[in-house]
């Protein structure tokens, strides 16, 4: 049985620095492969729908008609499963984090793909 | 014969970091009976199977609990693997073992840091924390995700690990392993801990065994279950240590799981050095038709994962028996007798997951 | 990966407490309780555990059926059975702790007992 373990270890902490970050004046801490938020890029989307029916959370609604890629991020898990999944590879992890929001809501992305012309 | 008195603690407590509810029946200050309830945060998991893709549900299963949930989606996978006899190759094994044990530090670290708030050494809680940070470093730097990791599917693994990484996990696992020497010689030699905790909550190896505990709980009266024993996984091709302790009190329990981060960061280089090159995942075609009961070692104890399929793309049942469920008769058996001021540490001490267990 | 060893025979429910017992005298462990609705009627397996040996008794009911709790010989069966009870409203006799129904609080009553959810096209929810 020992006495007053703990006090080495407490002394060394108050010469250290310490290991807490200061944030926000500091940055958070990243990975290259941390799962931040879901990018939508409209220009490459061929509104196959794989993304809304892989969704676990059922976060994502495809609209053909109207041309629009919808997401509730209140919904979105960050799985990354719909950036595997997406055949077209419009669809890109970023790091950062959603920012706070208001309200809830859902994000709207138009989706501009155009098939190109088949070769004469 | 004194006057019985009921004293309901919980589900808000400042010890407890979740809801379970318990109605202590008091003599003086002797509790004399205990009777639990949960359902504060039941979710109905279980019944969202029938909707979801059996592929699919491994995230959900992932999801039923914010600690091991490694563990829980590489218990799934592996089960569905087993109605589906799929062959997951050998690499993906090797991470799955390696993932899982790092929530297993990751999951004790957090416990022993809870544990030695609840008894008022909230240095030594920061000190946990402070370890405990640098493994969900390495897991984010792995999976993209700190504490749900969302690595595992079904036929493999999602994510690759290169070897320079291994080598550098495995390097870096010196340092954590000298960080975590210092402070479990604290919860293991400091008196004043000893004075706590020493013949607190005691149960009998029998009572023990015979009241289902599984895990720390059962390993710490002399109760030498291990799932991992089973060999699922990489884990028959390693070789598990299992740690088990005597006494039955608060402090056998603390010891066993002090102990085990050793047997974890022991297992992890032997993954290491054994991990073979291949493919990491293998496609699934089909759909699950049978039944299995997976069981696999959690940080708490014996995980059941029942999974039933009848040939379509979405299970029939998906019936998760989670270790804290079955570490609450034990909990009420090492209650009883005990003094209030007590009750808080004894609660903690078989580390409990209500989130898990209510699904 | 080695799968390992399960066997589970089905039992009628008037067998069940001898078959319990059995288990209990030979000296293995409750592992689990746990109900499955097939169709009509209810799957109950009761799991049992001895040196990494699984083994598993299944009883085939129907929803009405009253079961005779196994607590006298596995006293921690009470959790089991509660859930039992609680989610898919299966009646359980001689509880050696009987929530009567609070021990998992739900909103629809007996919820697992309903019928399965089919998915639609279309279904959002």
């Amino acid at each position: 049985m020992a006495f007053f373990e703990m006090v080495k270890t407490a002394l060394k902490t108050v010469v250290k620095r310490p290991v807490t970050i200061l944030y926000p004046a500091q940055a958070a801490k990243k990975t290259p492969i941390s799962r931040g938020h879901v990018v939508f890029d409209g220009n490459k989307c061929i509104s196959c729908s794989i993304c809304q029916r892989k969704c676990p959370s059922q976060a994502i609604v495809l609209n053909k008609e109207a041309k629009s890629w919808q997401i509730n991020r209140f919904r979105c898990v960050v799985c990354n499963s719909c950036v595997d999944i997406c055949p077209s590879k419009c669809l890109f992890m970023d790091t950062q984090y959603t920012a706070p929001a208001m309200a809830k809501g859902v994000d709207t992305f138009t989706i501009t793909y155009v098939k190109p012309a088949k070769p004469e | 014969m004194s006057k019985q008195i009921t004293v309901p603690f919980g589900p808000q407590h400042p010890v407890l970091p979740e809801p379970i509810h318990l109605d202590l029946v008091l003599e003086d200050e002797t509790v004399v009976d205990v009777i639990p309830s949960i359902g504060y945060i039941h979710r109905g998991f279980e019944k969202l199977v029938e909707k979801r893709e059996f592929t699919d549900y491994v995230y959900i299963a992932e999801r039923t609990c914010g600690i091991c949930s490694f563990v829980h989606g590489a218990t799934y996978c592996q089960g569905i693997e087993q109605i589906m006899k799929i062959d997951v190759p050998e690499r993906a094994q090797y991470l799955r073992v390696i993932w899982s044990e790092y929530s297993r530090l990751h999951s004790h670290l957090l416990w022993l840091g809870l544990f030695a708030d609840s008894f008022g050494f909230e240095n030594l809680f920061m000190n946990a924390w402070k370890i405990r940070e640098d493994i969900l470093d390495v897991m984010e730097q792995t999976t993209g995700g700190r504490v749900i990791q969302g690595s595992c599917k079904v036929g493999g693994v999602r994510r690759d690990i290169s070897d320079e990484k291994l080598d550098a996990m495995a390097k870096d696992l010196d340092r954590i392993d000298r960080d975590m020497k210092e402070l479990t010689t604290v919860f293991l030699q400091d008196s004043s801990i000893q004075h706590r905790l020493r013949n607190v909550g005691v149960i009998s190896r029998g009572d023990a065994y015979h009241l289902g505990a599984v895990g720390p709980t059962a390993r710490g009266s002399g109760v030498a279950i291990d799932t991992r024993k089973l060999g699922y996984g990489a884990y028959d091709r390693l070789n598990v240590q299992v740690v088990t302790e005597s006494c039955g009190d608060c402090y056998s329990r603390c010891a066993v799981r002090a102990k085990e981060l050793f047997t974890s960061t022991d297992l992890i280089r032997q993954a290491v050095k054994k991990i073979p090159d291949g493919p990491i995942d293998i496609k699934v075609t089909g759909a699950p038709d049978g039944e299995y009961f997976m069981r696999a070692e959690q940080p708490r104890g014996e995980l059941v994962h029942y999974l039933k399929g009848n040939g379509t793309k979405f299970l029939v049942r998906s019936r998760i028996r989670t270790p804290t469920l079955t570490n609450i008769p034990p909990l009420i058996k090492m209650l009883q007798g005990c003094e209030l001021a007590d009750v808080p540490v004894i609660v903690l001490s078989i580390d409990p997951c209500i989130s898990c267990t209510e699904r | 990966m080695t799968p390992e060893n399960q066997t589970t025979t089905s039992i009628d429910v008037g067998k069940l407490i001898g078959s319990v017992e059995r288990f209990r005298n030979e000296g293995y462990r409750l592992v689990q309780i746990g109900c499955t609705k097939v169709g009509d009627l209810y799957e109950i397996n009761y799991s049992f555990d001895k040196d990494y040996h699984f083994e598993n008794i299944r009883i085939t009911i129907t929803g009405d059926t009253e079961v005779p709790s196994i607590s006298g010989m596995y006293w921690n069966s009470f959790i089991y059975e509660n859930e039992m009870h609680d989610l898919f409203g299966i009646p359980v006799r001689g509880m050696n702790i009987d929530f009567k129904g609070t021990f998992i609080r739900t909103a629809v009553k007996y919820p697992f007992s309903q019928p399965p959810v089919t998915v639609t096209k279309g279904d959002k929810s």
